[in-house]
């Protein structure tokens, strides 16, 4: 029963989550911006000279592969606590699966939350949604997670604060030609 | 409930007595740089809207009112600090066909220190956070290019480790956001 459910979120979240179509200079793109843009006037034209690109095909590609969804967004990622974000908390949830997707949908919506994802429960961990919200401050967490949990109606909710971070790193994305098979990492 | 700064951390009790472990080093929180409400506007746009263009600096510098060279000179500083911790291309990992969850394991103080390096020893570990109350008191993220990759990394960590692992997928993506106002 619940492994059905399970299959069937899973089947819902890989709808459209197929790899879409690649070729040489996208791969070679994309291995290009593993690496931060550089704070200079062309940032671009050292990526372009990278991948055998001009910078107009590098832009255009890059537009194109934001669209596929290959690329998330473009643009800086800070260090929150350097915004004055502090505290932050992994809140989880237990909903019932019929209210999975309105609950889900209710709980993205705060402001304060910054991934929100339903993940498959195990025998010894039932929660099913999980929410990381961030504040100036523990109480301020609290506040919020009382108020998502009224504004959602959800009663079974734990939160999980973050004491220390102790491994942040960006993974180097290794893309194979399609039916290559995948190597170490 | 400990809902303050104040509050009492696992595992610290111990820590505080120990020789300071390799992975401190990318722990705490350091002191907010000052920042002006220009740098707070660039900030916003260098986020949320960075111009797909050949000169996005000047485009940028022409928004908040600095000259392309200023705005390469904070965006340069700010790499530096860390404030800006990546810019470029943020890469969905599922449509480049990689595969990850979230992992829970439930782990003794007094093993704290050797298993959180054993976990990170693994190069698909992208983040790995000690977190409170427990029981599941180390919370890591595990991507791999494939489903296979990433149950083998999962069997390593495990039998590095000894510890037995919760795994936890996702199966829906609601929100991912990590842009964060910091004007206003």
């Amino acid at each position: 029963m619940k492994a059905k459910e399970v299959r069937a979120a899973r089947a819902e979240a890989g709808a459209g989550e197929e790899r879409p179509a690649l070729d040489e200079a996208d791969r070679a793109l994309i291995e290009a911006l593993q690496d931060d843009l550089a704070a200079v006037p062309r940032p671009f034209a050292p990526v372009a000279a990278r991948c055998g690109l001009s910078e107009e095909e590098v832009l255009a590609r890059i537009r194109r592969l934001l669209g596929a969804g290959v690329i998330r967004r473009f643009g800086a990622t800070l260090k929150h606590y350097e915004v004055g974000l502090v505290a932050n908390a992994m809140v989880v949830w237990r909903v019932e699966p019929e209210r999975l997707e309105e609950v889900g949908t209710r709980l993205a919506s705060f402001p304060a939350v910054s991934h929100c994802y339903a993940r498959a429960t195990t025998p010894e961990w039932p929660y099913n949604l999980y929410t990381m919200i961030h504040g100036r401050d523990r109480r301020e967490c609290v506040r919020t997670a009382e108020e998502m949990a009224a504004a959602a109606g959800v009663k079974e909710y734990q939160l999980l604060f973050t004491v220390r971070e102790l491994k942040k790193e960006k993974l180097r994305y290794q893309v194979q030609r399609p039916g290559e098979v995948g190597g170490e990492g | 409930m400990s809902a303050d700064g104040k509050s009492r951390v696992p595992g610290a009790e111990s820590g505080g007595r120990r020789p300071t472990p390799s992975w401190d080093a990318v722990a705490g929180p350091s002191e907010p740089e000052p920042l002006s409400e220009q740098d707070r506007r660039l900030l916003d746009l260098l986020q949320r809207d960075f111009p797909l263009s050949p000169r996005p600096y000047a485009e940028l510098g022409e928004r908040v009112g600095l000259a392309e060279e200023e705005v390469c000179r904070r965006v340069e500083r700010w790499q530096k600090s860390g404030l800006v911790r990546r810019l470029g291309a943020v890469f969905d990992s599922r449509r480049l066909g990689y595969r990850s969850t979230l992992v829970a394991a439930s782990v003794p103080p007094e093993r704290l220190d050797e298993v959180v390096e054993a976990i990170n020893a693994e190069p698909g570990v992208t983040h790995n956070y000690l977190r409170e109350p427990g029981p599941y008191n180390l919370w890591f993220t595990l991507t791999a290019p494939g489903e296979e990759e990433l149950q083998a990394a999962l069997e390593r960590i495990k039998a590095r480790t000894g510890m037995s692992l919760l795994s936890l997928p996702a199966t829906r993506l609601f929100k991912i956001n990590v842009r964060f106002e910091v004007s206003g």
